[in-house]
């Protein structure tokens, strides 16, 4: 049974799907806070919400899904307020999302860093944020698992 | 939501890096630093601190940032009420 509603919203951003691993890790995460009673946000292009969607088509793991670009707008714009942000970064593009997102939320966000460069895209980052990182492309266990040490959904 | 497509634009540089953007702006004579989310022509501008914005002629030169592909460089001409929300922010 799903916990009480708690008053936190966590948004998850997805960046370029091209790498397997992350629909997977975005989905258990969404996962996990949704049985956690926490409101979860997915931002992503279409392509990315279309991989989830195709994945959960029922919502069994999912709550809210939006569009990236709409998102940065709405937080922009102060019309959403979220808790915590997670956001999943494979390339340069991913860093400047980060950013983006904790300069608009000024609340914790965690990079999840994967893909075969994972290292070096973490040495990128000189803004505040925890970094999970692992060069994980097909294989989303060792990411798994680094989120269950974290359990973002427990904090 | 604004789409660039609705623009009158030219790409200038394409899927570079962010920092490549900050240091190519960074030559014009006159720039301005804006933060992440800065509303430009009804787009949202992403990316790392300081983000660097040129003004060129009656141009303005501004990073657009796409997931799969990186970072353009994108000119848009007659851009008078731009050039001057920047020249006021400063």
């Amino acid at each position: 049974m799903p916990e009480e509603p708690s008053q936190r919203t966590a948004l998850l951003v997805m960046g370029c799907p091209k790498v397997p691993v992350q629909t997977s890790l975005v989905l258990y995460l969404a996962h996990r806070m949704k049985k956690a009673g926490i409101r979860t946000i997915i931002a992503g292009t279409p392509s990315a919400r279309q991989l989830i969607r195709v994945a959960d088509p029922d919502g069994h793991y999912t709550m809210e899904m939006k569009d990236l670009d709409t998102t940065i707008a709405a937080l922009s714009e102060g019309k959403l307020t979220v808790t915590d942000s997670y956001v999943f970064v494979h390339n340069d593009a991913g860093i400047s999302y980060a950013a983006t997102i904790q300069f608009l939320t000024d609340r914790p966000v965690t990079a999840v860093i994967f893909g075969e460069e994972a290292e070096e895209v973490s040495h990128e980052i000189t803004f505040p944020c925890k970094i999970i990182a692992e060069p994980a492309t097909h294989n989303p266990m060792p990411l798994k698992h680094r989120l269950e040490e974290a359990a973002p959904w427990d904090a | 939501m604004g789409c660039l497509e609705s623009l009158p634009y030219e790409v200038i540089m394409s899927k570079i890096t962010f920092k490549e953007a900050r240091d190519f702006l960074s030559k014009y004579q006159e720039k301005y630093d804006v933060q992440p989310g800065y509303r430009i022509f009804d787009l949202n501008i992403i990316g790392v601190p300081p983000i660097r914005v040129a003004v060129d002629g009656d141009s303005v030169i501004f990073p657009y940032t796409k997931p799969c592909h990186g970072t353009f460089l994108i000119r848009v001409r007659e851009a008078a009420d731009e050039i001057a929300r920047l020249r006021g922010s400063k």
